[in-house]
Order: C-alpha cells, then structure tokens, then sequence
C-alpha cells in the first residue's frame, strides 16, 4: 500500500479533485444538518454529477460528503433536539441536554472531534486490515445476523429510561410500527388499510423525523411566546473544552471507535445501528449510567465516534467483494463498476493508485472536518437566538421538504404527521422514544432473520445455534440477559431503600 | 418595458394558447418532462433511466428529470406512471414487475395500461452457487435436487420476486416440483449472494451481471444462463438449453413506458429519442461498465415481449400458489 502514496497524492492533489472535495464537503455538512435529508441521500443526489467526474474525484466526493452529513447530523440534534441523520438519533437527548445547560458548543464540539477520531480509526482499519476482515464478516449469514439483532434489541432494555415497563411498552409501539406492511416472507400486506404506500412499510426518515422534530414543535407550542429559556454560554475554545472532556473518557473513544468499524463491516448494519449499540454498551459499563439521557458527555463520546468509524467500515466488504456493507456503499459499489473498478479481494493490487486516493479522502475528510465543523458549530449556535415564533415554520418547512424528498411522496407528510403526534403522546405519558426508535430500526430485520433461518433449518430451532460463529453470538446474548437480570435482582433492594 | 403586467398576461395568453392547441407533435416537448423511476436511486432501473434520460434530453432538446417514486413495492412508482396525464410530459420506467404484482392483487396495473416506448435493457437470469459447492453443471443440481426435494434452499428477492419465479420455472420444466429447492427470501440479489457465499443457502438465480463481481473474486459459480443463447460478457456459462435440453428461459426487464392512450405522434417521437439514445457510444459504454447487455427493442417489439413475459410469469405464480387473480 505504501508504495501508491506518492501515485495516490498525484491522483488527489489535481485541482479539480481538490475543489470538488471541498464543495461536497459543505454540500454534505448541508445536507446532513437537514432534518430529513440522509447521507444515503446526499450520495445518491451525486450520482448524476459523477458521470461528468473522474473517478478519484468522484469517490472523494462521496467519501466527503458522507463524512461531512453523518457529522453534521449532530448540529441539529444538539440545537434543536432534531437528529439530522438516523445516525445521530441514540444520543439526540443527550446533546439537547447540554444545550440546554448552556452547553451547545461543547456538546457538539464532542460529536466534532469524536467523529473525526471515529472516521480515523475506521479508516486505518479499513487500509490495514480490509480483506483479512472482510472474510471474516463474508462467514456471517442470516443466523448470525439474528443473533446480533437479537443483541442490539437487549440493548434496548439499556436505553429505555428509568421506568422499565414504559420502556417496554415504547419498544413495543416500535416493534408494531416495523410490522407493517409486507410480511417479509409471504408478501402479505400487514396493518396497511389499503393503503399502497404503506405496502413496504412506514417509511423510516419521515417516521424520524416526525418522532423528533414534529414531537418537538408540538411539546413547545404552549410556551411559544415566551422568550427561549437557553441561553448560549459561549466556550473560549471549542476544542480546548472538548480535549478535556475526550481526555477523561479515553475508554468511552476506543470502544466507540472498536464497535463502530466492527459494525460498520458486517454488510447491512451501518452507522445509525452503530451509535445505537455503542451507546447502549458506554451506559452498560459507565460509573454515571443515571447520566445518559440526561446530557452524559460519555454517551456522546462513545456514539458520536462508532457512528463515524462505521463510515469506513462499511467500505471494507464493499471494496472486497462488492457487497454494500451499508446503503451509501451501495451506491459506492455502481459509482465504482461504473468508472471500471471492479471490487474484487485484487482490488487493491489492480488499482492501487486510485484506491490509494480513496484512502487518503478518507483521512483527508476526517482532517477537514474539523476546521469546517467548528466554523459551522459557531455559525450554528446563533440558531439558538432566533426567536421561536421565527424558527418553529422554518423547522417545520425543512422536515416537510426532507420527509417528501426521500421517496417523492406526498404520503410521506402523512407518516410524519401521525409519529409527530404519537410520540408527543408518549413522551408526555411518560413512555420514552428511544426504544420505539430502536424498535422500528430492528424490529424489520429481527423478524426476517428468525423467519427465514427457520425456513432453512426446516422449522427446526437447533439450526440457529448450529454454526460456530452463531453459538459464540447466542451465547454472548444470553449473557447479556443474565447480567440484566442479576441487575435487577441485585438493584431491586436498593431502591427500596433508597 | 415589459411591465410585470405584461409579462403576467403574455404568461396567461401562452397558457390559453398551450390549452387551446393540445401539444401537436411538432411543437412537442415545449417543457421538461418527468422520468418517473419506480425504484431507488443507485439500483439497476435507476442507473439506466438516468442514463437514458441524459441521453434522450439531447435528442428532445428539453430537460428529462429522472425522479424516484419509491415505496409499495414499486406500485406507487408504476402507479404514477400510469395515472400521469397521456401528454408525453410524464414517462417513466416499467419494469418486469408490471408483470407480476396484478397477478398477486398488489394493483390493478397491467401493461396494457401503459404505452410502450422502447425496451431499454433485459437482464437475464444465472444459476449461481458458492465457489465452494460439489455442483460443477447445472445436471449435478438438479440431480441433486431431484434426490433430495426440499433440502436445498435457494434465494435472491423476495417471495415470488422475479428470481423466485426463475428457478420456479426452470425445476417446473424438468419436471419437478416448481418448490423443489425451496425459496429463502432476501432483500434483493446482493443480499442473496451474501448468503450464498456464508453458506446459508445453495443457489441464488438471480441477474448474472448481480453475480459478476463475486463470480470475479472467485466466490461464486454461475452454472447456466437462463437465455436462448449464451451471453457475450459471460462465454464460458452455458445455456439451461445446453445444460440440461430445457427451454425454459427469463430475463427481467426494464422499459421506458408512457400513460395508456399517449398520441401517436408523441409516441413515435418518444420512440425514435429513446432509440437513438441507445444506439450512441455512451449508452454501450455505459451498459458494459455494469456488466448489462445492450438490448433496445422498438415499441411494437416490446409490446410482444412484455405480452408474453406476463403470460409465463402468470403460469408459474399460478402454480407456486402465488397468484391471487
């Protein structure tokens, strides 16, 4: 690989590669700050340029673009309680809590520099270890993916808040809202009315967005008028105040950054189930787990680093055998076959140049993005004192045209409008939104991989813990299970005396 | 001095003159027109519409806007199409499952409730298996199948998805049962190919130009093709006819199609665009950088096709239980 550098450098230091990597850079910070407007997205709208690029300008665009949106999810999420991407939704309540405490800079200043750590880390991983890896996640077949959905629902059990059987009764509306639709191995339409567009279920940015930002207009409506009770305490210096803080939870950086690329390369799990897994794990094994939720400075290492290392995860199996490890790298696969690479395990040896420059974009990226991000977080933090009347419309505008944007249906508004109103239902009895998000994000997946490995094994259940690879899974969420339950039973005497 | 009156009313008197005079076929396209893709940006029916879409917007010397209707499965998408205004202004990509869905009471839709323009491509069916599988011809699986009905699994789509119906048909034409190696649904191709390649299931008769990456990279076997002779990007893959004497042949299909009663001349216009777009350079260029064929097909030619290709996938979903119609 060593030897490409100096092919790689000459291949991304052309004028042209350069201005198009900054302009996606702020196309991709764009779009990601949009309510609505996914990385996924954000790529697929390149598609179209790229015919007219070359290809290492057109795999830096897609590689700043992703880099620069799964960050910039972040900035809304902190400022307006609104997870720009589904990736940023584990910890959105987090970093609207240190906003709240006059702490927004701070708050993304974490995300900011977690995320290029994050991508980093994914990145060297994805250079030095991409086809040794990419074996092991091509042993991975339905069962082991069930039992890792299986892992990340447990997970759920960690994010749901102080009331367990609130908890339960969220993850439970989010499991029934992944029900809908077509069953996944007969076809058969569930709970869809007749209606043609729930055919293939509801619509996960629309329903997002309305469980945040629609629940979010809806729960400040009342006190609209009066002025905005967060006031922005303004940082000396944003990474000053951020290195302490990273500083003090280097544990939380390396295994948001380990979980991450690990989840990243498994085909089919991206950066939104990364964060949610990672955060679960930072509050599993925290000193302060009463914190998450609450504006914890640990969940946002942990998750906003893993979301960004999931980035070049998910190129690993990708690059090696043309398998999506994520829906932008499905994309990536065409971009790439399309501009005559072929992904194959002699990627690297066919192309070493231009792979090389797809490595240094990404180091590139996760470099640039530290400079743009700040500059963005200050201009951003001033979104705090438009005043409300002005800002609720314009919020409500930009999750209209986000949630129309992702299928070109009017139906869309709908389904926000609906999961608006249901989870501002919820959140004011009490029942908390972060399981029924985990629930929607696993609920489809749990349900195909234990159907369909029961259709394999011939109905038989000894068939899910017949390979190796599974039992080890099977066994690690048994595990889990148990170490819940002795929480329980062990915690139980305390909160009674408490 | 245009006053903004002026130019309010010269707008009005434009749009009285378009609604008096139904866009002729000279004057025709006066605006951009839509290209409705029924399924998601960056898959196989999107890089061809935009493709195609470029490449037309030259010939009709106005904008053609691809634009994805997800969503149902790709009814909503078909049904845009469909129920668009037979102005030549809306167009979109009918694709194999127009075939399909009515026959499983998924829509109403039809073919027949199109106009067809031109057949933009066909995407022929493989018989893939692991690298690693003791099946070295398509005779040693169905043998092997034949033995032992029911043990091996396939995948590639979902339940009664194009593939589905492609192995369907094929153990139906040598007379086995049509579920005889029993469907693992999946998402698409590429995650069938996953499993494949995983060990979760034996065959995946999905596009072979899905496979072309993974056949590449050593880890998967095409066995056969499902066409009537043997593909120029693939020579060394034998034909089903060749393996095992069957006829049994399927591609699924992409096609750029208009609202049912789109006049004549606004068809024929659509028509000859569309022809030429895929008789350039670009567009064969484009087709082999994926690994698809190059397969235009005129309007009447398509029509025929996609007559006969409903008619087939009806009999197998028919006899896999599928269809509901």
């Amino acid at each position: 690989m060593i030897e490409a550098l100096p092919q790689a450098l000459a291949l991304i230091l052309t004028p042209q590669t350069v201005l198009v990597g900054i302009g996606a850079a702020l196309f991709g910070l764009f779009v990601g700050a949009m309510p609505g407007l996914s990385a996924t997205m954000a790529v697929a709208l390149l598609v179209p340029v790229s015919f007219f690029l070359d290809p290492v300008s057109a795999l830096t665009a897609v590689v700043m673009t992703t880099a620069m949106a799964i960050f910039a999810g972040d900035i809304p999420a902190a400022l307006m309680r609104i997870p720009g991407t589904p990736a940023s939704a584990a910890y959105v309540a987090d970093a609207y809590a240190l906003t709240k405490q006059g702490r927004a800079e701070l708050a993304l200043g974490i995300c900011l520099v977690a995320s290029a750590i994050g991508g980093l880390f994914g990145t060297a991983v994805l250079v030095l270890l991409a086809p040794w890896l990419a074996e092991f996640a091509l042993r991975f077949s339905g069962v082991e993916y069930f039992w890792l959905v299986a892992l990340g629902l447990s997970c759920a059990v960690l994010v749901a808040g102080p009331d367990p059987l609130k908890g339960a009764v969220g993850l439970l509306v989010g499991l029934f809202i992944a029900t809908i639709g077509q069953d996944v191995t007969s076809g058969y339409p569930r709970f869809t009315a007749g209606i043609p567009n729930l055919l293939s279920g509801v619509s996960f940015i629309p329903a997002m967005v309305g469980m945040f930002a629609i629940a979010e207009i809806l729960r400040n409506l009342p006190t609209i008028r009066t002025a905005a009770e967060v006031q922005t305490r303004r940082l000396g210096s944003i990474l000053r105040g951020t290195g302490a803080v990273l500083r003090r939870h280097p544990v939380n950086l390396v295994r948001g950054n380990v979980i991450g690329t690990a989840i990243g390369i498994l085909p089919g799990a991206g950066a939104d189930i990364a964060a949610w897994i990672s955060y679960a794990v930072g509050k599993r094994f925290s000193k302060e787990p009463e914190k998450f939720g609450r504006g914890s400075e640990e969940g946002l290492v942990d998750a906003g680093a893993a979301n960004n290392a999931a980035i070049a995860g998910a190129w690993v199996p990708a690059l090696v055998f043309g398998i999506p490890g994520d829906s932008v790298t499905a994309i990536v696969i065409g971009l790439l076959l399309m501009k005559g690479i072929q992904p194959g395990p002699d990627i690297f040896l066919m192309n070493p140049g231009q792979i090389g420059a797809v490595f240094l974009a990404f180091v590139l990226a996760n470099l640039v993005m530290i400079p743009i991000g700040l500059v963005a977080i200050r201009l951003c933090a001033k979104v705090l004192l438009v005043p409300r009347p002005v800002l609720t419309p314009l919020i409500l505008l930009f999750c209209m045209v986000g949630s129309f944007a992702i299928d070109n249906d009017p139906f869309a508004l709908v389904i926000m409008a609906v999961m608006g109103v249901l989870a501002w239902a919820m959140e004011e009895n009490g029942i908390p939104i972060a399981p029924a998000i985990l629930g929607i994000v696993l609920g489809d997946p749990f349900e195909k991989h234990f159907m369909t490995t029961m259709m394999k094994g011939d109905g038989s259940l000894a068939y899910f813990v017949s390979r190796p690879i599974a039992a080890v899974l099977a066994a690690i969420t048994a595990l889990v299970w148990l170490a819940i339950l002795w929480g329980l039973v062990r915690r139980k005497p305390r909160t009674v005396t408490a | 001095m245009l006053t903004r009156r002026s130019l309010g009313r010269a707008a009005a008197l434009a749009g009285a003159a378009a609604l008096a005079r139904p866009a002729s076929a000279q004057a025709y396209p006066v605006r951009p027109i839509q290209f409705i893709v029924p399924w998601g940006a960056g898959g196989g029916t999107d890089y061809h519409s935009r493709t195609i879409a470029a490449l037309m917007e030259r010939e009709l010397g106005q904008p053609v806007n691809v634009v994805n209707r997800t969503g149902g499965s790709g009814v909503v998408g078909h049904s845009a199409i469909a129920e668009a205004a037979p102005d030549g202004y809306t167009i979109g990509a009918v694709t194999v499952e127009i075939g399909m869905m009515h026959w499983q009471g998924l829509t109403r839709l039809t073919w027949r409730d199109y106009t067809p323009i031109a057949m933009m491509n066909l995407v022929p069916a493989g018989v893939q298996v692991a690298a690693d599988s003791p099946w070295r011809t398509l005779k040693d699986m169905i043998d092997a199948i034949r033995a032992n009905p029911g043990r091996y699994k396939s995948s590639g789509t979902g339940q009664g998805g194009i593939w589905h119906l492609a192995i369907a048909g094929l153990l139906q034409s040598v007379g086995l049962p049509p579920d005889a190696a029993p469907w693992i649904p999946s998402d698409g191709a590429a995650s069938g190919l996953r499993e494949l390649v995983a060990g979760g299931v034996h065959i995946v008769p999905c596009g072979i130009a899905e496979a072309a990456p993974l056949i590449r990279a050593g880890r998967v076997r095409s066995l056969a093709v499902m066409m009537p002779q043997r593909l120029p990007a693939f020579p060394d893959v034998p034909t089903v006819k060749e393996a095992i004497g069957s006829d049994w042949t399927l591609a699924s299909y992409l096609s750029v199609m208009g609202p049912k009663g789109l006049p004549a001349a606004i068809a024929r216009r659509l028509e000859e665009a569309a022809l030429k777009a895929m008789a350039t350079e670009q567009w064969k260029a484009a087709m082999e950088a994926r690994g698809f064929g190059v397969n235009p097909m005129p309007a009447a030619e398509l029509a025929a096709f996609v007559e006969k290709s409903d008619r087939d996938l009806g009999a197998v979903m028919r006899a896999l239980g599928l269809a509901r119609t």
